[in-house]
């Protein structure tokens, strides 16, 4: 890589530097954390898009009753691919590419503890996706069923046996999720390593900024579950390569131990995904509302504790499979009590903006449509914990809306108010407020539009997954308003990308601290040279520029 | 509300979750008013003024009452609905069979159900008969759920939760419809192919309409003569491969008993009325009810696909 090049060049008209095989190579062989995170985020976004059309096909389809827009096998693959998709390729590499970009400029680092180790992992997460892609050519699916995986996210056992599932199809999500989820854990060490032994001085574990604490916690339950989902996977391929029997259940195995290995995965894996979101908003609800986080400790325990609540709380996926009462019992009290912290942080949040002074720029905007709609989601949570009612719901629509009003309400409104937050500081220029303002609102509407009426259609008995449905049991209204939500919010993300690709050239100049903030990513230039720091910082409290900007009254006086 | 409500119940398991699913819905509700109400407020009241000074506001870094506050009252309001839960799973699952409770064997398939009375020696496909329950003398009936190939989910809301159907396993669940009526609902877990139309319809009869059910359904096969040659086809043809005709050749498990094919209302799993017009098609090119089904299309001669089709239309 040339050493007169500045580590961001997005922003740059193209030729001053290199001749761009030589900027593209520089990308490639890149063990800059900077350059790795906008190379994550900027994979995740292109998958978001095509998982964002594979769930229009699934919404169109679904619009009208006895709809034949596409054929159940296609619609079934879209299902499959959308909920691969969004948790593998979308979720992980989002976030683990903000963690990548911001937890060195957090703690006053220069780059990760293992920047090569930071490489192989995020080219292991893109070819994960890729192959799990190639399947369109290279695969064949269920009877009947063509190219790409068709048998569901969590692709449940025996329908993933070579009696139900032939051609290869199955494999390619098999190796895709495989090989993605080695490159989680690679970052996940590497997020670890860096936290413990990479901080500038001063920077006690109780003096991290909440986003670090949150991504440490993070970083944590990956190296623990994705584990489990590595080992069954790789069972799966034994049962059809070598005729092993762990999942098939025509030669004694067991259907429920596929099960219990995929949810002791998957459950934790919503925390993965959702902690980060919370890591946003604990940065972004301050410095809108103009004040610190309110009860820092708290947050930092309620964070730990969900860590670890939520390594118990997987069978809450399974209440159906008949499972005796006292299992039942026994995972809907730890389910339950994963609320605790939770509604703690929901509260701190509101203790933050209370007697503040709250600045209404995108990323707030964001955050606060996150605040009320990721309450819906955790009381239809509570809903689900309540094991009775969890046998009418799972399985349903309800549970649908539910993980949405979680992963997009919660989640992705996150992500956008991280996004509208540092692309100045990654990028050197602002993204247009204005658009920003379409951008939240049109979301907002198709997101409740879309996702809203699915509680209903779930309670009056429409299970998901199904390719269609005839009429005359109360779900038409429904779900044509929930497809007609999807316009709206695919108006929404049209202006987010015209804001990014209009800001890229065009974008305010930022300058290095935009939003008047605390952290130390603020302290150095926007985009910040290769090296982070021309001097590694010192700190003495968690919100070290507050102390600058205020000589006065620091806060270190106080913490 | 719909014809497959949860809020809709009719015997007991759906009774228990409606008053449990109640509780919830109503303090859920009121957290809800509570916590949005004091978001809401906060982002009103709290907003930077046109005519701020750009001060900063005070730092407030934290206060342990409050903090210990909600940190406790969540707490309370959780362990009230741990004991109310653990409560109505012990009442659904814990249940003893009474004396006068039906057996009925579940079978799930891709895609279509199986149904076997061991006690009463009957065999019947997509549609399942049980009686009305009386709650002063209960008559449930008890459901042994098992599949032939994978993972599906037997769902008839109004009438109890889910339970899955899951190969190598034996569940076990039970309803007791105390309103005579047609009861619908479907597969509730993913399944393969044709998921969707892998649908349910429970028939809830009077005591006397039931025992009547019962006595056609255990009456010999019909033998017309009238229809001989299509019989004829029937057995020399691969439809013996998977479907029983008591009295013929047939013995075939992999598909729908038919010995009394024409008593049900609908064919393919729901996916169509039982009329001989949709049984033609059904035989001839059943993906065009029903895409991706396990039926193969049987490609007969017009002429012997008539025979067959007035012979299936025989076996009431």
């Amino acid at each position: 890589m040339s050493t007169t090049q500045d580590s961001l060049t997005l922003s740059r008209p193209a030729g001053v530097s290199l001749p761009l095989l030589g900027r593209l190579h520089g990308w490639v062989v890149t063990v800059d954390h900077k350059r790795l995170g906008l190379m994550y985020i900027a994979s995740g976004l292109v998958f978001f898009v095509v998982a964002g059309l594979e769930a229009s096909v699934m919404r169109f389809q679904l619009a009208v009753p006895n709809n034949d827009f596409v054929s159940p096998q296609v619609f079934n693959r879209m299902m499959t691919l959308h909920g691969t998709t969004m948790v593998f390729f979308v979720g992980m590499p989002i976030l683990l590419g903000f963690g990548n970009y911001l937890v060195p400029l957090m703690i006053g680092a220069r780059d990760m503890a293992f920047p090569r180790l930071n490489a192989f992992s995020f080219w292991l997460s893109l070819f994960g996706g890729l192959l799990l892609y190639f399947s369109f050519i290279g695969a064949e699916g269920l009877y009947g069923g063509g190219s790409a995986p068709d048998v569901g996210w969590f692709a449940y056992a025996p329908l993933t046996s070579r009696a139900f599932s032939r051609g290869n199809s199955t494999d390619y999500w098999t190796l895709g999720l495989l090989v993605s989820g080695i490159g989680s854990i690679g970052t996940a060490v590497n997020l670890i390593a860096t936290t413990l032994s990479m901080r500038c001085p001063g920077m006690s574990l109780t003096k991290m900024p909440l986003f670090v604490w949150l991504y440490f916690v993070v970083a944590c339950q990956i190296l623990i579950v994705i584990s489990p989902l590595t080992a069954a996977q790789i069972m799966l391929l034994l049962d059809r390569f070598l005729g092993a029997h762990f999942f098939d259940t025509q030669a004694g195995g067991s259907a429920v131990l596929w099960q219990h290995f995929f949810w002791i995965f998957g459950h934790p894996e919503v925390y993965v995904l959702i902690l980060p979101g919370f890591a946003f908003a604990s940065e972004i609800i301050p410095v809108f509302s103009r004040k610190v986080i309110f009860g820092y400790p708290i947050m930092v325990a309620a964070t730990v504790s969900i860590g670890f609540v939520s390594l118990s709380v997987w069978a809450h996926h399974m209440f159906a499979v008949g499972m005796a009462p006292a299992s039942n019992t026994f995972f809907a009290f730890s389910t339950m009590i994963i609320a605790v912290p939770t509604g703690i942080k929901i509260f701190n949040w509101l203790g933050t903006i209370w007697g503040g002074k709250i600045r209404f720029h995108a990323p707030m905007l964001f955050c606060i449509g996150f605040l009320f709609q990721f309450l819906c989601a955790g009381l239809t949570g509570i809903m689900l914990a309540v094991v009775p009612f969890d046998w009418q719901l799972t399985d349903s629509y309800f549970v649908v809306a539910h993980f949405h009003y979680v992963l997009i309400g919660g989640l992705l409104f996150t992500i956008f108010a991280a996004l509208y937050y540092w692309f100045p500081k990654a990028t050197g220029r602002m993204l247009d407020g204005r658009l920003g303002r379409w951008h939240f609102w049109l979301f907002t509407i198709g997101f409740n539009l879309t996702f809203g009426p699915q509680h209903i259609s779930g309670i009056l008995g429409m299970p998901r997954r199904i390719y269609t449905y005839d009429a005359g049991r109360g779900w038409e209204i429904y779900n044509l308003v929930s497809s007609i939500g999807v316009l709206f919010q695919a108006a929404g993300v049209l202006f987010l990308l015209w804001n990014i690709a209009r800001s890229l050239r065009r974008g305010a100049i930022a300058g290095g601290d935009p939003w008047d903030a605390w952290t130390l990513e603020w302290s150095t230039t926007s985009p910040p040279p290769e090296y982070n720091f021309a001097e590694v910082p010192t700190v003495r409290s968690r919100r070290p520029l507050w102390d600058l900007k205020h000589p006065h009254d620091p806060d270190w006086k106080y913490e | 509300m719909g014809p497959s409500s949860i809020f809709s119940p009719i015997s007991t398991p759906a009774y228990r979750i409606n008053d449990v699913a109640i509780l919830v819905l109503v303090i859920s509700l009121g957290i809800f008013m509570v916590v949005a109400g004091l978001l809401a407020f906060a982002v009103v009241r709290f907003r930077r003024l046109r005519a701020d000074d750009d001060s900063e506001p005070p730092q407030v870094y934290g206060s342990d009452p409050i903090e210990f506050a909600w940190t406790v009252a969540p707490f309370l309001i959780v362990f009230v609905l741990a004991l109310a839960t653990t409560r109505t799973i012990y009442e659904v699952q814990a249940v003893t069979k009474p004396p006068g409770a039906l057996d009925v064997s579940v079978i799930g398939h891709q895609w279509w159900w199986e149904f076997r009375y061991p006690d009463l020696g009957v065999v019947t496909a997509n549609e399942l008969h049980v009686p009305v329950s009386d709650p002063a003398d209960p008559t449930p009936t008890f459901l042994r759920l098992e599949s032939a190939d994978v993972v599906h989910s037997f769902w008839v809301p109004q009438l109890a939760g889910k339970t899955d159907v899951i190969p190598n396993r034996v569940n076990e669940m039970w309803i007791d419809p105390q309103a005579a009526g047609l009861y619908l609902g479907q597969c509730a877990e993913f399944c393969g192919t044709q998921h969707a139309r892998m649908l349910l319809r429970v028939y809830v009869h009077p005591r006397a309409e039931f025992d009547a059910w019962i006595a056609t359904q255990k009456a010999a096969a019909v033998q017309e003569n009238s229809v001989a040659a299509g019989r004829r086809v029937f057995e020399t043809t691969a439809c013996v491969n998977c479907h029983s005709v008591d009295g013929t050749i047939a013995t075939g498990r992999f598909g729908p008993d038919l010995t009394h094919l024409m008593s049900r209302d609908t064919i393919a799993a729901g996916a169509a009325r039982n009329t001989v017009e949709n049984l033609r098609l059904w035989v001839d090119q059943p993906d065009a009810i029903k895409p991706g089904a396990l039926m193969p299309a049987m490609k007969l001669e017009h002429e012997d696909l008539d025979q067959l089709v007035a012979y299936l239309a025989s076996l009431r």
